[in-house]
């Protein structure tokens, strides 16, 4: 086993790794930027190397950087987490020239693996199904046509030099295909002056299925069953499950076959992820799954395999770095159970996931679950990475109860001032669609008004809000008992500040079902993974009380007027002063009582004026001056 | 309250017709007048919440303490569903059950201490407590008879030696009556409860759950024994004896009673029924102030809390001035 271990990456996957290497006894070596020093990465390291400013192509994506840290600290490898330079084939070559262990694939696997075009070829040879299609020379109808019999309908003809969603043509049956071929390659030519087409499968109901790989440097490769990431929100992973809803033993060992023909064909040695496109517009089929693409590292959403199968995936990276053996066979890993995982971000799905960063004055995760996270209560979202707050992975003998358990989390959750996405990940999880494992790319898009919580505070909100602002545990029954009505249920109507906006609410007496806390002076309501500031409201917003002045402005006892600040016409505000009367030899300022004009002045410097006599009039300016 | 309320001397049209000026009741009376210019009024509000909010600021401000000197525990529900009640009073007031059922959905954790639990037990004694205040309950659970009357004077000695208020669950069709009963001296025996009742020194509150005849009203501490508060059932019933015991002693002491024939007697008996019926509803009672008002069974716990908290705003005599009680 290496003695020790560089961590070229940050946060929850930083002290995921470190968790794993010390208990392996590795000694523990964080690099981090400025901006990064107080993260809990940094202080869970052995050792703590700081690589530069917040901006991460000057710290993190820096290879020279992290490689003088490892010199540093006499670090015998660097792992380099996921993202950053983790599929970087140039750094993982120069880790491996500096002497140091790579935690990592191979670089010639890695770039292998990298160009998309290069791998789906690869795959062909290797004997992998991949995402049938024509991209070929020959644009005559007749070949064309024969490839669309070949590849299947329904078919998508798209423009090669297309883009926008023009030039496309979905083609569903053979009789409509030389018609739609004729009208894309006008619209082709019109369009981009080029009417070359390619014909690719259409997906119907596409689902994205990966298969976890790991290989060992004496050549063997097994699979650790695949998950199921179609729950993405515009190409962002949201929700990830394993083993995939759905997927029979048959179809299931053909794909487990092919993501192990794909390692072996690249001679791969690490952690890796095959991933597929499945239409499962008919349920999962064997000959409906083609290879796409695969990922030369360690996955954000490996707990889900780790929960299923009980192996920790970093100790095996660590070990088949060092040269170890797999250290299990193929015939020994068995799914048990189902596991879900949920990621929690910071952003706001009310203004169209817009990220929100900040301070996180509470951070506080429900328990019975495995939480990934880079970040605690009193730490910070920063704008410069990820906006990651957590994983949250939840697991149970069943599809259904992991359902159950991944939206009660995410409903637990009590994330402020950031804004997050845990009501919508509530809301996903437990969508009724969603639990019956009817899923694909598309579910989020589809789903997006049920799924995003409105900008107004919910009825349950309000209700918990105005319930937490009446008095609790009071002996006397008279204020225990507020609102009663003798011979019928209490009308407790309540006014409530949330969010700045006062709501009267009526209680409906049910029990309340959020958390009220309070953090930082601010009352807080946490219900359905939902943040709400609340008080109770100021009183004038209820009332309306006051009296409002009509503007005049009296003389309040007889008196001579000794200074006159305004003249008529002239544009006051609120509390300004206007004129000074002295009288039983005291000053008395009379002020404007609002905005407007001094629409009347009758007063003058050093006039003798009785009570009650009007001096001047305000006047409100009208709309349109204002 | 601005545009609402008005208050004067005499009105608009009063003024006119006595000094002939005219004057609008908001002007001569309104909030402008009395807020601004006569001080008859100390606040002024705008609508009925700010009017609401006004008096919750005043009653902040009342700087009072209420001092309880008796001992209160933290309040417990029943263990018992108060809304059962509605399967457990009985459709006719006649139909026997137990008591305890009933005071089971209303005391704190359903608990209660009792009293001579073997001796007169057509009258349940005991301790118990009520949103956490400590009360003497005095139920019915049948006819009283002389052991029930002793033993119900006897428990409110008790109580008022300890300074425990009183409630009385009143479900009664009266003291016994018969030959035997008159020489065992049922009539002392019940002046010593309607004694013990009548001077008790604590605060009593009477709830009406079933039946409410004749002197058994007195020894349950009806309206005249000066609950702080009476409240009624929807199933109760009250007279001074029922319709069809009414109708048969008025048809026996008839002069022309021996003279009827059945079908007279009957054409007799009819219209007393009928008015012993509607008079005895407790909708009658409560329209006519008999009581403090008709609550919902399973609202009593929380009316009896309210009522009781009401009346420990007075302080409880640290003594008893009891009557005479007839040995």
């Amino acid at each position: 086993m290496i003695e020790s271990l560089l961590i070229a990456n940050r946060g929850e996957i930083a002290r995921r790794i470190i968790r794993t290497a010390r208990r392996l006894g590795v000694r523990t070596i964080a690099v981090h930027s400025d901006v990064d020093a107080a993260m809990p990465f940094v202080r869970e390291a052995d050792e703590t190397v700081c690589i530069g400013p917040a901006a991460a192509r000057e710290s993190y994506l820096v290879p020279e950087k992290i490689l003088a840290a490892a010199k540093q600290t006499g670090a015998a490898a660097i792992h380099p987490g996921y993202g950053f330079l983790s599929e970087n084939a140039e750094f993982a070559e120069a880790v491996q020239a500096a002497g140091l262990v790579w935690v990592g694939a191979p670089p010639a696997s890695i770039r292998a693996m990298g160009l998309k075009d290069a791998a789906k070829a690869l795959m062909i040879a290797a004997g992998v199904p991949v995402t049938p299609g024509y991209m070929g020379e020959d644009q005559s109808p007749e070949h064309l046509h024969v490839q669309a019999r070949a590849i299947g309908y329904p078919v998508l003809i798209k423009a090669v030099a297309g883009g926008g969603g023009k030039g496309m043509r979905r083609v569903d049956d053979d009789d409509a295909f030389i018609d739609a071929l004729a009208s894309c390659q006008r619209e082709a030519a019109s369009s981009f002056g080029n009417d070359q087409v390619l014909i690719e499968k259409y997906i119907l109901g596409p689902r994205h299925i990966e298969v976890q790989v790991f290989g060992d440097t004496q050549g063997n490769v097994v699979h650790l069953f695949e998950r199921d990431c179609s729950l993405q929100r515009r190409h962002q992973k949201v929700i990830e499950e394993a083993p995939a809803p759905g997927m029979d033993p048959v179809t299931r060992a053909a794909i487990c076959d092919a993501a192990v023909k794909a390692a072996k064909a690249v001679d791969y040695v690490g952690a890796g992820t095959i991933e597929f496109i499945a239409d499962a517009s008919e349920g999962l089929r064997a000959d409906r799954i083609w290879f796409m693409e695969m990922n030369t590292r360690l996955q954000v959403e490996h707990p889900v395999t780790e929960a299923i199968t009980g192996q920790d995936l970093v100790e095996w990276q660590l070990r088949v770095a060092s040269g170890e053996p797999l250290p299990l066979h193929q015939d020994q890993l068995v799914i048990d159970g189902w596991a879900m995982e949920a990621r929690l971000y910071a952003e706001n799905p009310v203004t169209g996931f817009l990220p929100s960063t900040g301070p996180l004055d509470r951070l506080r995760f429900p328990s019975g679950v495995r939480i990934d996270s880079g970040v605690e209560e009193g730490g910070e979202v920063t704008p410069y990475y990820d906006p990651m707050i957590a994983k949250l992975i939840v697991a149970a003998p069943a599809r259904e109860a992991a359902a159950a358990k991944l939206a009660a989390a995410c409903g637990a959750l009590q994330v402020w001032p950031v804004r997050t996405n845990a009501s919508f990940l509530a809301r996903a999880a437990a969508d009724p669609a969603f639990v019956s494992g009817d899923i694909d790319t598309g579910f989020i898009e589809r789903h997006l008004g049920q799924l995003v919580p409105g900008g107004e505070p919910s009825e349950d909100v309000l209700q918990g809000a105005a319930a937490a602002l009446l008095p609790t545990g009071a002996k006397d029954p008279w204020t225990a008992l507020s609102g009663f009505r003798s011979a019928g249920e209490p009308d407790r109507r309540v006014a409530v500040d949330v969010a700045g906006q006062v709501h009267l609410v009526t209680l409906n007496g049910a029990p309340a079902s959020g958390v009220v806390e309070c953090v930082k002076g601010e009352t807080l309501l946490f219900l359905k993974g939902e943040a709400w500031s609340f008080g109770p409201p100021v009183a004038d917003d209820v009332a309306g009380g006051g009296c409002p002045s009509d503007g005049a402005i009296l003389a309040p006892m007889p008196g001579r007027i000794v200074s006159l600040d305004v003249a008529a016409g002239e544009a006051v505000v609120a509390g300004q002063r206007l004129l000074v009367l002295e009288a039983m030899k005291m000053e008395q300022a009379l002020l404007a009582p609002f905005d407007g004009i001094v629409a009347e002045l009758s007063a003058q410097v050093g006039g003798q004026v009785a009570e009650g006599t009007v001096l001047a009039r305000v006047e409100k300016r009208a709309e349109k001056d204002s | 309250m601005r545009n609402q309320g008005t208050i004067f001397l005499a009105g608009p049209p009063l003024v006119k017709a006595a000094t002939g000026e005219v004057i609008s009741a908001e002007e001569l009376g309104g909030a402008d007048t009395h807020g601004r210019k006569s001080g008859v009024v100390d606040h002024v509000a705008e609508n009925d919440e700010h009017a609401l909010l006004i008096v919750r600021d005043i009653a902040a401000s009342f700087n009072s303490v209420k001092a309880v000197d008796i001992d209160l525990a933290d309040p417990v529900a029943p263990k018992y569903d108060p809304h059962e009640l509605y399967g457990i009073i009985p459709t006719d007031v006649r139909a026997p059950y137990d008591v305890r059922e009933v005071i089971a959905r209303i005391v704190d954790g359903s608990e209660l201490h009792e009293f001579k639990a073997l001796y007169g037990t057509t009258l349940v004694c005991g301790f118990a407590r009520i949103w956490g205040m400590p009360v003497a309950i005095l139920a019915n659970n049948g006819v009283l008879f002389s052991e029930s009357a002793q033993k119900g004077a006897h428990f409110i000695e008790l109580a008022c030696q300890r300074r425990v208020p009183l409630l009385f669950l009143q479900n009664i069709s009266g003291f016994m009556v018969g030959g035997k009963y008159e020489a065992e001296g049922i009539a002392k025996h019940g002046a010593k409860l309607v004694t013990a009742v009548a001077t008790a020194s604590v605060p009593k509150i009477t709830v009406l759950i079933g039946g409410s005849f004749g002197a058994g009203n007195y020894g349950m501490c009806g309206r005249a024994y000066q609950p702080r508060f009476l409240f009624t059932w929807p199933n109760a019933r009250i007279s001074v004896m029922g319709g069809e015991q009414a109708a048969s002693v008025l048809a026996t002491v008839h002069r022309d009673a021996d003279k009827w024939t059945p079908e007279e007697t009957e054409a007799f008996k009819g219209p007393i029924r009928q008015k012993y019926e509607d008079e005895g509803n407790p909708y009658y009672a409560t329209a006519r102030l008999w009581d403090d008002g008709i609550i919902d069974p399973a609202q009593t716990r929380d009316v009896l809390g309210l009522a009781f908290a009401a009346a420990l705003n007075a302080p409880i005599p640290e003594r008893a001035r009891f009557g005479l009680f007839r040995m």
